[in-house]
């Protein structure tokens, strides 16, 4: 997607998909900032905070009834952690133009308020309101705390506290508790200032409208934004785990035990390691699914994920408590054979097959190819969707034995209920 | 095939009815790599009590799911990784009304709907098989017991019905599903799983008479009895509880609040009735409404409120909720709104800028794969056209919304459901 992407001004930068078969256009515009503890929250609250209104539309109803007319157009702000960097901006989709019954033109109106809502936020003296930080403010915490509710999700987010402790990876999408207690108007007035004059700009588009139209509709949004040049991105850093797993257990009154798990991977083989976490836990297909879910009942779902950006592999799964020593062990027996090479042609086969597959439905998807594109921009990569297929089409068997074997048990996390033994 | 052309929303559907009764839906997508078929039966949670010959049949809750997970298996193995092994991404679920089995691919695509067409219409079960399920759907229902979005709606839907199939849980329990055996599986199969009672929908670029050719070539020729359903005696409009409190390990309190309906016609108004109660409830509460801006610059509510309006078979009700820390100051406030409405009317710009919204966020759905083949599906079943819904909007004016409010949002429908915090729930080591 590299080749669609250009300069339009200093640092900011605008990927360009022209596509017709859409309902719809869809516009994305997200600075990219290192994730750290110090800006994490902050940085998570601004959009939301700048969601609350424009000088044109000050408030809410006024916000809606302007996105309303423009026959539902949705304009969201968005958080993302992708590797080490923290993506904070808004997506907006629109109905394509040729849809609206009145022939209007519905991108440049989009584009204004979206460049309306970074540079002409509702603000007195210098301050953002303090009504919309305060409000918002409640609306973090409750987000940061509520991850409670969703006992995997907690899990999963427990180890990598645990497992990242010290390492910027280890801080939260969204940051933590107690340091957006101690922000107020004023204060992400200035983090805004700093975010917005410091950090790259990415720009994306896709839909039926002309490179030319969608350029000067930014252009002239975004005419007012504070340049300077802005450091680049430094890589996650990989670190080894070490000689002992940590285990750690938890309690909490829930049904279901979680079983969250955290390797290390030294590969920089990533076509590889991409391989060996699709045949270990990353599909419907993989020896986690077929082994610790169907063979042995053990649990309800069991998958692993690949972090590329950070070297990290974690598996998670629901389990009855009783059941932990068995899930454990049979977890790390499947991938023992991963490493050994011991899986049936088949296996391979569909592990290659799904990820292609999912590849090439990319150009499917508006979001997909947004996500991709902003994904391998924050954290330095450069290949397109086809390119990556054309890596994985060539990797073998004793390269995916070779990069397992650099999968090493960091930290394991277990959740089990108030109850149990 | 019959061809439909629907200009305002640029799309063109083809029907066809093979000769055993299955209606078979294609809606082309010339430029897509993806390739999407869906293979329904109108046969859900709800559906516990049938006529099966000239017996009545009490099917244990959670059965239609439990046959859904239990599709999967072939003679030779399991359909699942056949699937994947071809690249595709298999799923299926089940819901109240109807169950669904579905994959996406790029590859393969006439294989892959061969392997869908077989596996759902050919059962294979052992008693050790089903057996073995019941490990996997206890662990799911311990699940979705621990997720409060599902106990809310559980207790709200106990709370508004009293006969209705609707007040039990798509899953069962871990109890009912116990009772579950290979007969009845094959029972509820034989019942439902008939091209009569069932529709394909494929959407991407596919060739039609390929389509219909494998359809007809692997499905049975027999197009299987219209079976009678049971949804209990009739309910009245009020609700058998007026609230129901429990508490969770959750962060603030969450609630749901619902409100009993009358049940649609079938056909075209149903779909006429559905678009106008989901108006209603935005033009009342929805994201742009002055109401929601209110309560959420009060901070009773935050972005996880939502509402909408829902049709299940037999039964109808509006809910809406999310997390809030004080749900009974925001149920009175949607009252107290409605009552507003009523009196001072609706502003004709407000609800044309709604109305408009709405339009545009339909529209926008037609992206989605999933999205147009379950709409499909669901307008078979119900028999009404869902790519209709330019001209339905058109058709809809501010008194059909007022009518809707007048008559349903009132105390007197209403049920409450909220999920308090468990106090002092910190972890420990």
């Amino acid at each position: 997607m590299n080749r669609n992407r250009t300069e339009i001004m200093q640092n900011v930068f605008l990927t360009y998909l022209p596509d017709r078969k859409f309902k719809t256009g869809y516009l994305s515009a997200q600075f990219i900032t290192p994730l750290r503890k110090e800006t994490a929250s902050a940085n998570a609250l601004l959009p939301a905070v700048l969601h609350r209104g424009t000088m044109r539309c000050p408030d809410m109803e006024q916000l809606s009834a302007a996105m309303d007319r423009l026959y539902g157009a949705q304009i969201d702000y968005t958080v993302r952690k992708k590797g080490e960097t923290q993506c904070v901006g808004f997506v907006a989709s629109v109905i394509d133009d040729s849809f609206a019954p009145g022939g209007e033109r519905l991108l440049e109106p989009v584009a204004e308020l979206l460049g309306e809502f970074f540079l002409d936020p509702v603000t007195r003296n210098g301050r953002f309101l303090s009504e919309y930080v305060e409000s918002e403010k409640t609306n973090l915490i409750d987000a940061l705390r509520s991850v409670r509710n969703d006992k995997r999700e907690y899990a999963d987010l427990r180890l990598m506290q645990e497992m990242c402790a010290g390492e910027p990876y280890g801080v939260r999408r969204l940051g933590d508790e107690e340091s957006a207690r101690k922000l107020n108007n004023r204060t992400l007035y200035q983090r805004s200032q700093e975010l917005m004059s410091s950090s790259r700009l990415e720009l994306f588009y896709c839909g039926s409208a002309q490179r030319e139209r969608v350029t000067d509709a930014l252009l002239h949004a975004f005419a007012a934004l504070p340049r300077s040049a802005a450091a680049d991105i430094e890589p996650a850093r990989f670190y080894d785990a070490p000689a002992q797993p940590r285990i750690i257990t938890e309690r909490m009154d829930v049904t279901q035990g979680k079983l969250s798990m955290g390797f290390r991977c030294q590969s920089r083989d990533v076509p590889a390691m991409i391989m060996a976490n699709l045949i270990f836990g990353g599909s419907s297909n993989s020896k986690l699914f077929l082994n610790v879910r169907e063979k042995l009942s053990l649990c309800y779902y069991a998958s692993s994920q690949y972090a590329r950006s950070k070297g990290i592999l974690t598996v998670s799964s629901g389990i009855e408590t009783k059941d932990y020593d068995r899930a454990l062990e049979e977890i790390l027996h499947q991938l023992k054979a991963v490493q050994q090479g011991d899986w049936e042609d088949w296996e391979l086969t569909g592990a290659r097959s799904v990820i292609l597959s999912s590849l090439r439905a990319m150009n499917d998807s508006q979001s997909a190819m947004e996500n991709w594109s902003v994904g391998q921009i924050a954290t330095g990569q450069s290949e397109t969707p086809e390119e990556m297929a054309r890596q994985l089409n060539e990797v073998t068997p004793e390269r995916i034995c070779a990069a397992a074997e650099s999968i090493t048990l960091d930290t394991v996390y277990f959740l089990k209920g108030k109850e149990d033994a | 095939m019959e061809k439909t052309v629907y200009a305002r929303i640029g799309e063109t559907v083809l029907w066809h009815t093979l000769p055993n009764g299955l209606p078979v839906c294609i809606v082309p997508r010339k430029d897509y790599e993806r390739k999407y078929a869906l293979f329904a039966t109108r046969y859900g949670g709800m559906d516990l009590r049938f006529k099966l010959g000239e017996e009545w049949l009490d099917t244990p809750a959670g059965i239609a799911h439990y046959l859904e997970h239990k599709m999967f298996d072939t003679q030779e193995g399991n359909a699942l990784q056949e699937l994947a092994t071809n690249g595709a991404e298999p799923n299926a679920f089940t819901s109240n009304a109807i169950t669904v089995y579905y994959f996406d691919s790029t590859d393969c695509f006439m294989e892959n709907l061969k392997i869908l067409l077989q596996f759902v219409s050919v059962p294979y079960f052992t008693d050790e098989s089903v057996a073995k399920e019941q490990g996997i759907i206890s662990q799911e229902i311990g699940m979705i017991e621990d997720n409060p979005e599902w106990v809310v709606y559980r207790q709200l839907m106990e709370a508004l019905y009293k006969n209705s199939p609707a007040r039990v849980s798509v899953a069962g329990s871990v109890e009912s599903i116990s009772h579950i055996t290979a007969q009845t599986l094959y029972d509820c199969h034989k019942a439902f799983y008939t091209p009569a009672n069932m529709c394909l929908i494929v959407v991407g670029d596919v060739n039609e008479d390929e389509v219909l050719r494998l359809a007809q070539e692997v499905l049975p020729q027999e197009s299987g009895a219209i079976i009678e359903r049971d949804y209990g005696a009739e309910e009245s409009l009020t609700p058998c509880t007026k609230e129901v409190r429990s508490a969770m390990e959750v962060s603030m309190p969450t609630f749901l609040a619902g409100f009993k309906c009358p049940d649609a016609p079938q056909g075209q108004e149903r779909m006429r009735n559905n678009i106008i109660g989901d108006l209603a409830c935005d033009v009342l509460m929805g994201d742009s409404s002055p109401l929601f801006a209110r309560l959420y610059s009060e901070g009773l509510i935050n972005g996880s409120f939502g509402s909408s309006y829902d049709l299940l078979p037999g039964v109808a009700y509006v809910y809406a909720g999310g997390d809030s820390n004080d749900p009974k100051a925001v149920v009175q406030a949607i009252l107290n709104e409605a009552q507003r409405l009523l009196c001072e009317g609706i502003d004709e710009d407000y609800y044309q800028r709604v109305r408009r919204a709405n339009f545009g966020t339909a529209l926008k759905a037609l992206n989605s794969f999933e999205a147009i083949a379950v709409s499909m599906a669901e307008g078979c079943f119900g028999d009404y056209d869902p790519y209709r819904f330019p001209e339905v909007y058109d058709s809809i004016t501010c008194e059909d919304l007022l009518a809707f409010i007048r008559d349903n949002i009132c105390e007197s429908r209403m049920a409450l459901s909220i999920i308090d915090p468990k106090e002092a729930s910190e972890c420990t080591q």
